[in-house]
Formats: C-alpha cells, sequence, structure tokens
C-alpha cells in the first residue's frame, strides 16, 4: 500500500522537473555561455565591475534600510497588538493584514497619488503656503514603498512569538526586582528574536528584488538589481549577462535563508530548505 | 496612564500610515478633477470609463480565469503529489521538498525570468498558455506545504481499516482520508487562488501577445503616470476584498 502510493507523486516529480529544475539549469547555462555560444566566465565577472557594483551596492542599502525601519517601527506595534485583550488583539491582527489583500501595485500606485508633485500632500503644503516639496522619484520615496509594503511581515511574525510567551517569565522577573527595561532586555527581546529574524528574512528578501517599487515611486533612474534583471530579459536582450545577475542573486539569497533558518525556533515545524 | 495613551496614539500614526494611501485612493476615485490636489466636485464619471475601457475589462477577465484554472489544477496536481510524497523514503521526500521549495524562497524574478527562458527556448508563444503554466507551477508547492501536515496528522490505520472492511484503496481514500485532510486542501485552493489574483512579477515575464491581469495592467497605466479610472478599480476591488472578508467572518462567527 504504501510502496503503490508512491507513485502518486510521479507526476508532480515531472512537471518539478519540467518547470523548475530545467528553468534553472537553462539560465545556469546561458549565465555561462557567450551569445553565439562557447562557455565563458565573462557575464559574471561583468557583474564585478563598478557600474553593477554601484547597482548591488544601491539594493543592499536600501533594502537594509527599510528592514531597520520596519523592526524599529514594527516592533513596538508587535507588542501593542500582543499586549492588547482578546477581542482587540484579533481585530487589530485583521487590520494589520487587511491592506496586504489588496493588489501590490496599486498600494505602491496610492503612494504616487500622495506623492507626487502635484499630489496630495504638496497640495496641502500649498493651502499653508509653504513651498513644494520634491518627494516622489528618489530614494526616501523608494524607502517608503518598500517600509509600506513589507511592514506586515515584520510586525505578524514579532507578534505570534510575543503572543505565545510564557508571561510566568515576566512577572518572575518583576518579582525578582528587575525593571521594565531590564525585562524587556533580558527577557522578552531575547525570546523573540525567532519572530525578529523572520521579520529581518520576509522584509529583507522581496525588498532586495523588487523591481516595481524602485520603477514606480524611484522614476526608473535609480536602478536596483532587480531592475537591472528586468532591463536585460525585457529591453537590452542580453539574456547571459541577465542570467548571470539571477544565478548571483537567487545563490545569495537561498545562503541567507539556511543562515536564517538555523537560527529559528527549533520548536517550530518550519522545515526549510536543509 | 502616559504608556496607555502613547500607546494609543502609536497605534493610530501606525493605522494611518497603513490606511491613509488607500483611503486617499478612495475618495479621489469620486472626484470630478483628474488632478489629484484638487476637489472638482462629486462624479462617477471614472467608474462608468473603467466600465467601458475595453483593457482594464480583458485583463480583469483574465485574471479571474487564470486564477480559477491554476488554483483548480495546482489543488488536485498538489493534493495527489502530497499523498505520494507522504509515502516516500526519506531521502527521497527530502530532495523532492527540497526542489518544491525553491519557488517559495526563490526571488519571484528569478522564478520568472527562469520560466520565461523555458518557454522561449521551447518555442511555446507567451500568451494565455505560458502565464497559465507559470501560474500552477508557483501554487502547486503552496498547496502541498499545506496538505502536507494533514497527512502526518492522519491516523495510517483508518485507511487500514476501511480496506480490512472491504473498500478498494481509492474508496477508502474518498471516504477516509479526503474528509480528513480537506482543511489542508481548501487552505491550498484558497491560498493559489490569491496568490495567483495578486501576482505581477511572474505574470509580467510569462505573459504576452494581448494577455495581461490586472497588476500588468496597473503597472503599464501607473508608469504613464496618474490615472482616475485605477482609483476607481482600486475602491471597487478593496470593496470586494471587505464585503468577502466580511461574509467570512459572519460565517465562521455563526458556526460558533
Amino acid at each position: 500500500m504504501r510502496t503503490n502510493q508512491k507513485i502518486l507523486a510521479y507526476p508532480y516529480i515531472v512537471w518539478l522537473i519540467i518547470f523548475i529544475v530545467v528553468p534553472l539549469i537553462l539560465v545556469l547555462y546561458f549565465s555561462l555561455s557567450f551569445r553565439d555560444g562557447g562557455i565563458t566566465l565573462e557575464n559574471y565577472r561583468r557583474f564585478i565591475s563598478p557600474v553593477y557594483g554601484k547597482v548591488l551596492y544601491r539594493s543592499l542599502k536600501l533594502a537594509f534600510i527599510s528592514t531597520v525601519f520596519c523592526l524599529v517601527l514594527g516592533y513596538p506595534m508587535a507588542m501593542i497588538i500582543a499586549g492588547a485583550d482578546i477581542t482587540k488583539r484579533n481585530l487589530m491582527v485583521l487590520l494589520f493584514v487587511l491592506p496586504m489583500w489588496m493588489n501590490f501595485l496599486l498600494r505602491t500606485y496610492a503612494w504616487m497619488t500622495l506623492l507626487g508633485k502635484n499630489g496630495v500632500i504638496n497640495n496641502i503644503l500649498g493651502y499653508f503656503n509653504l513651498p513644494a516639496l520634491n518627494l516622489l522619484y528618489n530614494n526616501g520615496a523608494v524607502i517608503l514603498g518598500m517600509v509600506y509594503n513589507f511592514i506586515p511581515f515584520m510586525v505578524l511574525p514579532i507578534y505570534s512569538v510575543l503572543a505565545k510567551m510564557d508571561k510566568t517569565l515576566i512577572e518572575a522577573a518583576k518579582d525578582l526586582g528587575a525593571n521594565e527595561i531590564t525585562v524587556f532586555r533580558k527577557i522578552i527581546f531575547p525570546l523573540s528574536l525567532p519572530g525578529v529574524i523572520t521579520g529581518i528574512t520576509m522584509v529583507f528578501m522581496p525588498a532586495v528584488s523588487t523591481f516595481v517599487i524602485p520603477k514606480l515611486l524611484g522614476g526608473g533612474q535609480f536602478m536596483l538589481i532587480g531592475n537591472l534583471v528586468e532591463q536585460q530579459f525585457t529591453y537590452v536582450y542580453d539574456w547571459n549577462f541577465g542570467s548571470a545577475i539571477s544565478i548571483i542573486m537567487m545563490v545569495f539569497i537561498l545562503i541567507a535563508m539556511a543562515i536564517m533558518a538555523k537560527y529559528e525556533d527549533p520548536m517550530e515545524e518550519s522545515g526549510g530548505l536543509w | 496612564m502616559v504608556i496607555r495613551s502613547v500607546k494609543k496614539i502609536y497605534t493610530f500614526l501606525m493605522f494611518l500610515f497603513l490606511y491613509a494611501p488607500i483611503i486617499t485612493l478612495m475618495i479621489f476615485s469620486f472626484n470630478e478633477s483628474r488632478s489629484r490636489g484638487k476637489w472638482g466636485g462629486l462624479t462617477l464619471r471614472w467608474y462608468k470609463e473603467l466600465f467601458h475601457d475595453g483593457v482594464i475589462k480583458n485583463a480583469f477577465y483574465y485574471t479571474i480565469v487564470i486564477a480559477i484554472f491554476s488554483a483548480v489544477i495546482s489543488t488536485i496536481i498538489g493534493t495527489i503529489a502530497a499523498v505520494g510524497i507522504h509515502n516516500m523514503s526519506f531521502l527521497g521526500k527530502k530532495v523532492v521538498l527540497n526542489i518544491n521549495y525553491l519557488p517559495v524562497l526563490n526571488p519571484e524574478i528569478v522564478t520568472g525570468v527562469s520560466l520565461m527562458t523555458l518557454f522561449i527556448f521551447f518555442k511555446l508563444e507567451l500568451g494565455f498558455l505560458s502565464m497559465l503554466l507559470a501560474h500552477i507551477t508557483f501554487c502547486i508547492p503552496y498547496v502541498v506545504l499545506a496538505v502536507l501536515p494533514k497527512l502526518r496528522q492522519l491516523n495510517k490505520h483508518l485507511a487500514e481499516a476501511a480496506m480490512d472492511l472491504g473498500a478498494t484503496p481509492s474508496y477508502a481514500f474518498r471516504k477516509v482520508i479526503l474528509p480528513e485532510i480537506m482543511p489542508g486542501i481548501v487552505t491550498g485552493a484558497l491560498m493559489a487562488f490569491t496568490l495567483s489574483i495578486d501576482d505581477f512579477v511572474i505574470s509580467f515575464f510569462t505573459a504576452g501577445r494581448g494577455v495581461s491581469n490586472l497588476s500588468i495592467t496597473v503597472y503599464s497605466m501607473a508608469r504613464r503616470g496618474i490615472n482616475p479610472r485605477i482609483n476607481a478599480l482600486s475602491t471597487l476591488m478593496f470593496s470586494a476584498i471587505l464585503i468577502l472578508l466580511l461574509i467570512i467572518n459572519k460565517r465562521t462567527v455563526d458556526q460558533e
């Protein structure tokens, strides 16, 4: 019976090979070859040049800043939600998840309306006779877009760890004379680390690979690594170079995931790669 | 007391940050004036234009059709695959699950680009079929991951008992195993449906030839600047989600 049922997985294994394994092998093959054939490492060498190094640096920098903002703004929010009584708590979680149900593109587009030159914020400023600001098409707008889109990914994992936390530990610490700050530093924060790490992973990964936010809110002049890949495949048609960047991005992210997975809550059955 | 009001203000500011853009879009969808700063009076003009916009209607149609097809197909393949994977040997299971995780963990852009490469390499014209195949591909892993835990919780002896009592394997599956793992299947199907509806990056690389979904349409419209029709579209989509959630919420409350 057991051995018989195994064959049920075979159609999907075939599917996996055709649509996951073969495409990745193709991308790897393209990344290692010239446009007209022949094996080379030229595409990878090209990526190390200063021009593209700057793109990589900018992507990492913006993703890092956004992740820090999400953590600093999101952690207190997670604590507030976890501290609320049960009915209010569920409502707050629902309100936090609700915007995520709206299309990602529309959420990003919404900020164009607010930040634009003739946008809502500048009109409000103008109403008070204040000078208009250049809010759109700069690094700040890109970071804002990232924080706005990804902050729920930070708040929710931290919240779920905090909500499950054993409250008697906090009481015990207080009984032993610890003040609020010590309790946070020595008990709450260390225990919430698995949630923090999940949150950081879930914000940083999409932030580093997005090409929509820099395109719409950065106006396209702020090239990030995602935009570079998109450009190679849809405008320049240099698939070989685009493939090389994709492979670098993939390897980088899978390694980061593997490292993060080591720090995740061992009690949780997360069962990721490795 | 001070801490409590600080908490309240912080919560308020956070929700203002989350909802201000959405509410602004909704308000300006009724604005007669094309520019966003100025209020030109109440109008339903953008909604009328929206319903006569062939491109948006087309995109809406493809979004829904692809979401339904990919949810149904990936749920069937994923559920069957989960049963098979559950019964595989330790090593085989590990290999298959790791490959299954790839589309979940990989940056979407890498999945999109690699599928596009596959379709073009094998001369499959980018269009409806390529987009559907791509959606099924990134949906199945979520179905597998939703169904597998339910199979692990399943009492192994139930199916054996059913077969001892004379049930054929397929009858035992339908009458014993399937009802037990149903919650996982429903979760997987819902995830597949929402992921497909919301997808942009993978669709962007695998669609083509006049086929596009709402995300792609919004992207190309937004790149050309502000368009009040998008505001109207957002309002409708957000209201639809809100109503859906309220219905689900009411049903779960009623069941309790």
